[in-house]
């Protein structure tokens, strides 16, 4: 083979490999990443986050069955809307941090729902308590980054979230929604442009 | 001669806001000082709920007052106390508008949206900035103790020119006696 052949094999396997062997997006953006959640308390939406948590994920979106994510959610970190709240939400009724520092998710399922959306199923473990959830989301590719979009409803009493007086459900709801938005990049090296 | 009054609606405005205020600043004063729990939440909301309830009342108030003259003050009453009288009630109309209106903008700018009743959501003006939360805290607390020295002046002054000057301020406000009809009481002891 001359050089030029050569370089066309070589060009032609590489498309072969990409359409193929797609992508595998895992390299977590952690600076990008965010979960945020909103409680309610006397019918009042309020914003709250938890800055820190490491995310493992390892999804291609050709073969999403195959995909695994792993969450774990340092909860001492949490910004629960005000320092008050902060305050209070790391103590015992609550979450316990003393005990249960952290809160993890490991998928078992995940399947596609349609285009571009996906359902995620595993155990959510919060205060020692692992109970089943599912959550939603979309998935879409801007360059070299894959993005995560979804949430779930979080009934905070499944997981004793606010015991003794806060387990009064009038005052701040069971119901908290949980949003995630996660960057990772393909762990692929980039295909080389071909010129 | 029957004594020159406010409207009826004037009066009900007047009573009743200010039993609103009482209770308001009472609860007000008393939850600032909890330690987080539902009840503090809830303390919170009703403060928040009275407070715009006042806010609406207060506006309907302004514009009643605007399209009915207040009855005249009693003659012998000197130049200074009349301007006074003025000066004072201006000042309960502004606080009544403004110590809601800074409450409203405090617990947006804290990042908690007014939700009334629990049920209709009154938009955040203010976006979610602690700085100026603390700063708006301040502005409400303040407005608020302004608010109690003039109270106490209005209801002073008030009773002074019942009590001791004998006129017919207070009965302005107060609605009319009907002697010809039986009281409350009364039908309570004949029924």
């Amino acid at each position: 083979m001359n050089y030029l052949t050569r370089t066309f094999v070589l060009i032609g396997v590489a498309l072969a490999a990409n359409t193929a062997q797609a992508i595998e997006y895992s390299a977590v953006q952690a600076d990008k990443s965010t979960i945020a959640f909103t409680s309610r308390q006397m019918g009042v939406p309020v914003q709250g986050r938890f800055p820190k948590f490491t995310t493992r994920i390892a999804f291609d979106p050709a073969k999403p069955e195959m995909a695994k994510v792993d969450i774990s959610i340092d909860l001492a970190s949490i910004d629960a809307g005000s320092q008050d709240a902060n305050d209070e939400v790391v103590g015992k009724q609550w979450f316990n941090v003393k005990m249960f520092p952290s809160a993890s998710f490991t998928s078992t399922v995940v399947k596609a729902t349609g285009a571009g959306r996906y359902e995620v199923t595993g155990p959510l473990t919060i205060k020692g308590k692992a109970v089943p959830v599912t959550a939603t989301f979309g998935f879409k590719v801007e360059g070299n980054n894959g993005i995560f979009d979804g949430g779930f409803t979080l009934r905070r009493i499944d997981f004793a979230i606010g015991e003794g007086p806060w387990a009064d459900l009038s005052t701040v709801a069971n119901e908290v929604q949980i949003n995630f938005h996660v960057v990772a990049a393909a762990a692929a090296p980039a295909p080389t442009k071909t010129k | 001669m029957s004594t020159p009054r406010y409207t009826r609606v004037a009066i009900g405005l007047h009573w009743l806001i200010g039993l609103m205020i009482f209770v308001s600043l009472g609860v007000g004063l008393y939850m600032v000082d909890l330690s987080l729990s539902p009840a503090k939440l809830r303390f919170y909301s009703w403060h928040k709920w009275a407070g715009v309830t006042i806010f609406t009342l207060v506006l309907v108030r302004c514009l009643w007052r605007l399209t009915h003259a207040a009855p005249p003050l009693p003659d012998p009453m000197p130049r200074w106390q009349r301007m006074v009288a003025e000066a004072t009630h201006y000042l309960l109309y502004a606080l009544m508008i403004a110590i809601p209106l800074a409450g409203w903008l405090m617990s947006s700018a804290k990042g908690f949206q007014t939700v009334y009743f629990g049920v209709l959501p009154i938009p955040d003006l203010l976006a979610k900035n602690k700085d100026l939360g603390e700063t708006l805290t301040l502005i409400h607390r303040y407005l608020n103790y302004t608010m109690i020295a003039i109270i106490c002046a209005h209801i002073g002054a008030a009773l002074k020119h019942h009590f001791i000057d004998k006129d017919d301020i207070l009965r302005r406000m107060l609605p009319e006696r009907k002697a010809s009809h039986p009281t409350a009481m009364e039908q309570i002891g004949t029924s």
